[in-house]
């Protein structure tokens, strides 16, 4: 899933502060999964900035209201319309795809995000989530163990780790685990550390966000 | 072997192929674009190594780029070895500054991962990594043995010009202290394969494990294929052997040293004789082909220190 964190609330309200009226639009799926922007992350957010406009005597009205998902057109019903329209501004609460979808889709209203769109990771445990996948386009975790270098190696690096794993912990940081620890160990268990000899490639970018943005076509689903 | 074998020519090459027990050392650039500093340093290592490594934006800390300042030393006498980091160039760029390098009349370059960002003065910046080490290695060596780019275009102006491809002597790091131990080795063997004639090692505190590394390295006749230099950097104090052995990551430093250093009368002293001792020792050592002598911002004491291992006179190789 997408992970996201929320902004810090100075920065929301300063944004809101903008505006007599906002619509504060949360989103169903991912950052709901991961605490920052569904239905009762929305709620807290609202009931903090009417508290706070309360408290400094800005005249703000939030509305609050959640749907499904912001990245997909059919969940933007009439009356999720309806309260955009009847708002100065909308301040989405989904992660960065929902900002320009819904900014798409309501060209005459300003959008701002409220969350900080962090990456594509994983529930670790209860309140903690950690990136798994860089969305680099040609997936190759086969070769690594299943554990993929390009998103979890500090420097991406594809032939083995640099100087600085050690016992098991990157160099930038000992809270992080070294990927290619990790994908030793793992293709140890496997056996086939021998695998871990060959000379992996240059790696082609152009799948990659490098290329531009990307967009993905299924021609037998279309209409 | 005959000179016409000879990858680059350079003199780190010819003393190294001649069977000659090689010596280098290392010249930081200066944090900004004074040249003096740069003269001095070149003074203090001129005569007493075979090569200097000019290294590039080292521990993340922005500097003179590492190919003017190898041009500014070798003015000065010096051979540069040009260190390379996959942090901050794409492979346009490199390809770019290697050609350039050639041009200028650089022929060592060493191939690096790099420092990541978070350590040095633009911890906000973004890295590159478009490629790894031991793909720059197979980038160098495919420019310079198959004369081609890292895409396979042709080392040339147009069809009918001549191929005019950079012949340069390719070398990497070696960590024999990094994790997972068994596989420093099948970096090391990697690396060979990738391309490298030479490596340089970490600094070596811990002797005992680098003679089981070499073991190791021996055992896969890595030796015979890639020249390996052991890395050596005097200790100045007391603080400075704590400080390597908690804070630098794939480094130990055993504790009689930390306790030798405790106890000397003057530690820089008997920092230099720890040096010196290992030098003698790594000397000895099978397979060990020479010494890389990193004096971090210390270049006055590296022609002592070669001076008391008996490195002195370097020869001088045709």
């Amino acid at each position: 899933m997408i992970v996201a964190e929320r902004k810090p609330f100075d920065e929301i309200f300063a944004n809101a502060g903008k505006h007599h009226k906002v619509l504060l639009l949360g989103c169903g799926t991912c950052v709901t999964v991961c605490m920052a922007g569904g239905q009762k992350e929305t709620g807290v957010l609202a009931s903090q900035l009417r508290l706070a406009s309360r408290e400094k005597g800005v005249d703000l009205e939030v509305t609050e209201h959640t749907i499904t998902r912001q990245c997909d057109a059919e969940f933007f019903d009439d009356t999720t319309s309806r309260l955009v329209e009847e708002s100065d501004a909308v301040i989405s609460m989904g992660c960065g795809v929902g900002v320009q979808f819904c900014s798409d889709r309501y060209p005459n209203k300003t959008v701002y995000p409220a969350l900080n769109t962090e990456f594509f990771g994983a529930t670790l445990e209860q309140g903690v989530w950690t990136e798994r996948c860089a969305g680099c386009g040609q997936c190759i975790v086969d070769k690594f163990g299943g554990i993929c270098p390009v998103a979890r190696c500090s420097k991406s690096l594809l032939n083995g780790p640099c100087g600085g794993s050690a016992d098991g912990r990157c160099e930038i940081n000992p809270d992080v685990d070294c990927a290619w620890q990790k994908i030793y160990d793992h293709m140890e268990t496997l056996g086939r550390v021998d695998e871990l000899e060959e000379i992996q490639p240059l790696k082609d970018w152009s799948h990659n966000r490098d290329g531009g943005p990307r967009t993905v076509r299924k021609e037998d689903v279309r209409l | 072997m005959s000179v016409t074998t000879l990858k680059s020519g350079s003199m780190l090459e010819r003393v190294l192929v001649s069977g000659k027990f090689a010596v280098t050392s290392e010249l930081g650039p200066p944090k900004s674009a004074d040249v003096e500093t740069i003269k001095e340093k070149a003074a203090c290592l001129k005569g007493v190594c075979d090569a200097v490594n000019i290294t590039d934006n080292q521990t993340a800390i922005v500097r003179m780029s590492s190919i003017a300042a190898g041009v500014l030393a070798m003015r000065e006498g010096l051979e540069p070895v040009i260190q390379i980091t996959c942090r901050d160039r794409n492979r346009l760029a490199i390809q770019a500054d290697v050609l350039g390098a050639y041009a200028l009349g650089i022929r060592n370059i060493l191939c690096l991962s790099g420092d990541h960002q978070r350590f040095g003065n633009h911890p906000t910046s973004k890295n590159v990594f478009d490629m790894d080490s031991i793909q720059l290695v197979n980038v160098l060596k495919r420019m310079r043995d198959d004369k081609v780019f890292a895409c396979g275009d042709e080392i040339r102006n147009s069809k009918k010009a001549p191929l005019v491809a950079p012949e340069i002597f390719i070398g990497a790091a070696a960590n024999p202290f990094g994790d997972p131990f068994p596989f420093c080795v099948t970096r090391l063997g990697k690396k060979m394969r990738a391309g490298a004639d030479f490596v340089q090692t970490q600094c070596i505190y811990d002797m005992d494990r680098f003679r089981r590394w070499m073991e190791m390295v021996r055992d896969r006749g890595l030796h015979e294929q890639i020249y390996i230099l052991a890395g050596v950097t005097p200790l100045k104090s007391l603080r400075m052997a704590e400080h390597m052995r908690d804070n630098v990551a794939g480094l130990s430093v055993p504790d009689h040293l930390i306790e030798r250093m405790k106890s000397a009368a003057d530690p820089k002293e008997e920092g230099e004789k720890i040096a010196v001792e290992q030098m003698q020792e790594l000397r000895d050592i099978p397979g060990v082909a020479g010494i890389h002598i990193m004096a971090i911002e210390a270049e006055k004491s590296v022609a002592g220190l070669a001076e008391k291992a008996g490195l002195l006179p370097r020869p001088i190789v045709d």
